[in-house]
C-alpha cells in the first residue's frame, strides 16, 4: 500500500505538464495594510491534490496569502481563482475551503463531537448523517474515545487532531493549514507530519500549508513556495529547492550552506570557472548566463564537501586548505567547522560510517576541503 | 523558621475575614437579634432578648419568631416582596436588552477607541447617585424636558404622566444600574478570541448564526454577572421608588423604611431585612453553583 502511494507520488507532477489546469490561481495579488505591503503583486498556481507549502520567516506574507484564500482578507489588487472561478466577493462562510488554525480555535463551550459537527450542521445535513460523518473523521484522527470531552480537557496533540478533524469533516476542496504543528513537541511533530501526508493521500484533497519550519515543508510538501518580504522567490519541489536554489536567500533559508563570493573567470558551455575572494578557484557544472568578470556566489552544502588530511589529486581547483576550528559530533554524522586562511569558517559534514577510524580528524588539524564539479551551484543573486 | 515565613501571609488572608466578621457578620447578628424581640416604647425601641449570659439558655428555647410569622400573615409584606422581585426582574431584563448591544459595540470598536467608550460608561459615577435620580424628576415631570420635547415634535397634545408611576421606577433603575450590566458584559466580550469567529465563518456559519452559536454562549458568564449586579441592588432599592415612584409603587425598601422610621417597629423592620437577605442569597448560590458546574464540565 505504502509502496503504491510512493509510486503515485513520484509521478505526480502536474506543474510540469503545460496542458494541466491549475486548481487555485493567485493572479497578480497584492495586499497592503496601510503603508505596509504584505504581499507584493504575486502570481502562484496550485494544482489539484497537490500538497503545497508556503515557507518563509515570520512577516514574509505567507499567512496573508492563506487568509486571502480563506476569505478573511481581501486582496488590495489581483484575483484569486478556484477552479477558474474568481473568489472575489465570496464571503468566508461560502467558500469551499476549510482552515486549520494555528491556535486551533476550537470552540471552548462545545464538546469534541460538537466542534467537529459544527461545519456539517451549518449545511443542514440530516442528523444521522452528521453523526456518521463525525464518527468517521474522529476515527480517522484516532480521537473517537474523546468525543464527549471539552477542548480544555485535551492535550495539545489531541486538540491538534480535533482541529484537523473539524477542518476535514466538511470534505473541503482545499484544506488550509496555518502552522499546524507549531505547538507540538518535536517527536509528536514528526509523527504528525507523516500522518498528514497519509491523510492527504487518502482523502485526495489539495493541501496548502503555511510554515516557517523548512524541515516540515521539505518532509510534507510536493512543492514549496519560498517567500521573502511579500514575494515568492522560488516555487519548486523540495529536492529542487535544496539542490538548485535560485538565490542566496533560498540556499541559506533551506538547510545549511557555505556561500563564497566569486568573480567569473571563464565560461564554457558546460562549465563555469570562478575565482573566489577567499583565494581558491572553482569549476562548476552549470549552464548559467554569466559574463567574465561578473560577481557571483558559489554555494556548496556541508555534506557535499569532503574533508581529509591528505591533499586531493588536483589541489588547484575545487579544493581549499584550512584548520579544524570546531567539531560537533551528532552520532550518525560529524560536522566540522574549518577555518580557511582567509579567516572564513566553512562547514563540512561527514557520515560516521565506520566505528573506529585510524587517524580521526581532530581540533587544530590542518585539513583539505574538496568537492566535485557538480557539488555546488552558482548564484547570480 | 517555616512558621515565621507563613505568619505574614496568614495575617494577610485573615484581614478580609476580619473585615467580613466586623462589618457584616456582627451587624447581621445584631439585626437578627432585634428581629426576635418585642417592640417597646423605649430607647432603643425594642425589648432585650436576653438580659444576661445566664439568661441565654433559658430564653433560647422560647425565642419568639412572632415577627416572622407576622410578615407571612400581613399581605402587604408578601406583596412588597413580590413586587420588588418583579420590578427588579423586569429591570434586569431591560438592562440586559439595552446593555448587551452597548457592550458588544464597545468590544468590537477600534482598539484605540475602547478606553474612551469605557470612560463614558463609568463617567456618570462621578456625579452623586442621588443627584442623578433627582435629575430624572426634572426630565419626567408633566412640564419636564421629555414632555416639552414630545410637544415640540408634535407626538403628543396631552402631557404624559410618567413621574410617580412604575414606569418612572423602571427608567430610574435601568438608567442607574446599566453600567453594572455593561461592564461585565464588555469584559467577557472583549477578551473573546476573534479567531473563533473566523473559525465559525470558515466552517460555513453566517455572521448572525455565529453570534448565537459562539459569541453569545461564550459571553454567558458576563450575562450572569451583570444580571446579578443589577438584580440584587434593584430588589432592595429605596431611593429610586421613593423619588420617582408613586403610591402604587410597592417596594420592600420603602416598606422597610416606613417600618423603621414611621412605625418605629424595629423588630419587624429587622425581620423584613433578614428575609430580604435570605431571598437575595438564593440567586447568588444558584449562580455560583451554575458557575462551578460550568467549570467542571469544561
Amino acid at each position: 500500500m505504502k509502496a503504491a502511494l510512493g509510486a503515485v507520488r513520484r509521478s505526480f507532477q502536474p506543474w510540469a505538464d503545460p496542458a494541466a489546469k491549475p486548481f487555485i490561481t493567485f493572479r497578480g495579488v497584492t495586499k497592503r495594510f496601510g503603508q505596509f505591503v504584505a504581499v507584493d503583486n504575486q502570481t502562484l498556481e496550485i494544482f489539484e491534490r497537490e500538497f503545497h507549502a508556503l515557507l518563509g520567516p515570520s512577516g514574509c506574507g505567507k499567512t496573508t496569502l492563506l487568509r486571502m484564500l480563506a476569505g478573511f482578507e481581501t486582496p488590495s489588487e489581483g484575483d484569486i481563482l478556484l477552479e477558474d472561478k474568481p473568489l472575489a466577493g465570496v464571503p468566508p462562510h461560502r467558500r469551499p475551503v476549510n482552515m486549520m488554525f494555528q491556535s486551533y480555535a476550537l470552540f471552548p463551550h462545545m464538546s469534541v463531537e460538537a466542534n467537529v459537527a459544527f461545519g456539517l450542521k451549518q449545511d443542514k445535513l440530516p442528523k444521522s448523517e452528521i453523526g456518521d460523518r463525525v464518527a468517521d473523521v474522529l476515527k480517522l484522527v484516532k480521537m473517537e474515545a474523546f468525543a464527549r470531552r471539552k477542548p480544555d480537557q485535551l492535550s495539545g496533540g489531541q486538540r491538534q487532531r480535533v482541529a484537523l478533524a473539524r477542518a476535514i469533516a466538511k470534505r473541503p476542496k482545499v484544506l488550509l493549514l496555518d502552522e499546524p504543528l507549531g505547538a507540538l513537541d518535536k517527536k509528536l511533530r514528526e509523527e504528525t507530519q507523516f500522518e498528514l501526508i497519509n491523510l492527504q493521500e487518502t482523502l485526495g484533497l489539495t493541501f496548502v500549508i503555511v510554515t516557517h519550519d523548512q524541515e516540515e515543508a521539505m518532509t510534507m510538501a510536493d512543492r514549496i513556495s519560498v517567500m521573502d518580504h511579500g514575494r515568492i522567490v522560488q516555487v519548486a519541489s523540495p529536492a529542487e529547492i535544496y539542490e538548485r536554489p535560485k538565490s542566496r536567500y533560498v540556499a541559506d533559508f533551506i538547510g545549511s550552506v557555505n556561500i563564497f563570493e566569486a568573480e567569473v573567470d571563464n565560461v564554457t558551455p558546460e562549465r563555469i570557472h570562478l575565482a573566489t575572494t577567499d583565494g581558491f578557484d572553482v569549476a562548476c557544472d552549470a549552464d548559467i548566463a554569466a559574463a567574465k568578470g561578473q560577481t557571483v556566489w558559489f554555494a556548496v552544502r556541508p555534506e557535499k564537501v569532503r574533508i581529509s588530511h591528505a591533499a586531493p589529486a588536483d589541489a588547484g581547483i575545487n579544493a581549499v586548505a584550512g584548520e579544524v576550528w570546531d567539531i560537533a559530533y551528532f552520532g550518525d554524522m560529524t560536522l566540522f567547522n574549518v577555518r580557511l586562511d582567509s579567516g572564513r569558517i566553512v562547514r563540512a559534514s561527514a557520515m560516521n560510517a565506520a566505528r573506529i577510524v585510524e587517524q580521526p580528524i581532530t581540533w587544530e588539524d590542518r585539513v583539505w576541503l574538496s568537492w566535485s564539479a557538480d557539488a555546488g551551484v552558482v548564484l547570480l543573486d | 523558621m517555616g512558621e515565621r515565613k507563613t505568619l505574614g501571609p496568614r495575617i494577610a488572608t485573615w484581614i478580609p475575614y476580619a473585615w467580613l466578621i466586623i462589618f457584616f457578620l456582627a451587624p447581621f447578628l445584631i439585626v437578627f437579634k432585634i428581629s426576635l424581640s418585642e417592640p417597646t416604647l423605649a430607647v432603643p425601641p425594642y425589648a432585650p432578648v436576653f438580659e444576661s449570659l445566664a439568661d441565654i439558655w433559658v430564653k433560647i428555647g422560647a425565642l419568639s419568631f412572632a415577627n416572622y410569622t407576622w410578615l407571612a400573615e400581613d399581605a402587604l409584606y408578601i406583596k412588597a416582596y413580590g413586587s420588588s422581585l418583579w420590578i427588579a426582574f423586569v429591570s434586569t431584563i431591560l438592562a440586559f436588552l439595552i446593555g448587551y448591544p452597548i457592550a458588544y459595540g464597545m468590544a468590537r470598536a477600534p482598539r484605540g477607541l475602547r478606553p474612551i467608550l469605557l470612560m463614558m460608561v463609568i463617567l456618570p459615577f462621578w456625579t452623586s447617585f442621588l443627584i442623578r435620580v433627582y435629575a430624572w424628576i426634572g426630565i419626567l415631570k408633566p412640564e419636564g424636558l421629555l414632555n416639552q420635547f414630545l410637544f415640540f415634535v408634535g407626538v403628543i397634545d396631552q402631557p404624559l404622566t410618567i413621574i410617580n408611576t412604575n414606569i418612572a421606577v423602571y427608567i430610574g433603575i435601568v438608567y442607574s444600574y446599566l453600567p453594572f450590566m455593561v461592564l461585565p458584559l464588555y469584559a467577557s466580550l472583549e477578551r473573546m478570541d476573534e479567531t473563533l469567529l473566523e473559525a465559525a465563518a470558515d466552517l460555513g456559519s453566517t455572521p448572525l448564526k455565529t453570534f448565537w452559536q459562539v459569541t453569545f454562549p461564550l459571553s454567558l458568564p458576563g450575562v450572569f454577572a451583570g444580571a446579578l449586579l443589577v438584580f440584587i441592588p434593584a430588589v432592595g432599592e429605596f431611593v429610586i421608588p421613593d423619588l420617582l415612584g408613586g403610591s402604587e409603587t410597592l417596594m420592600i425598601g420603602r416598606t422597610l423604611w416606613n417600618e423603621f422610621f414611621f412605625n418605629r417597629d424595629w423588630p419587624v423592620a429587622s425581620a423584613v431585612a433578614i428575609v430580604l437577605l435570605a431571598l437575595l442569597v438564593v440567586p447568588i448560590v444558584i449562580f455560583q453553583n451554575a458557575q462551578a458546574r460550568m467549570r467542571e464540565t469544561r
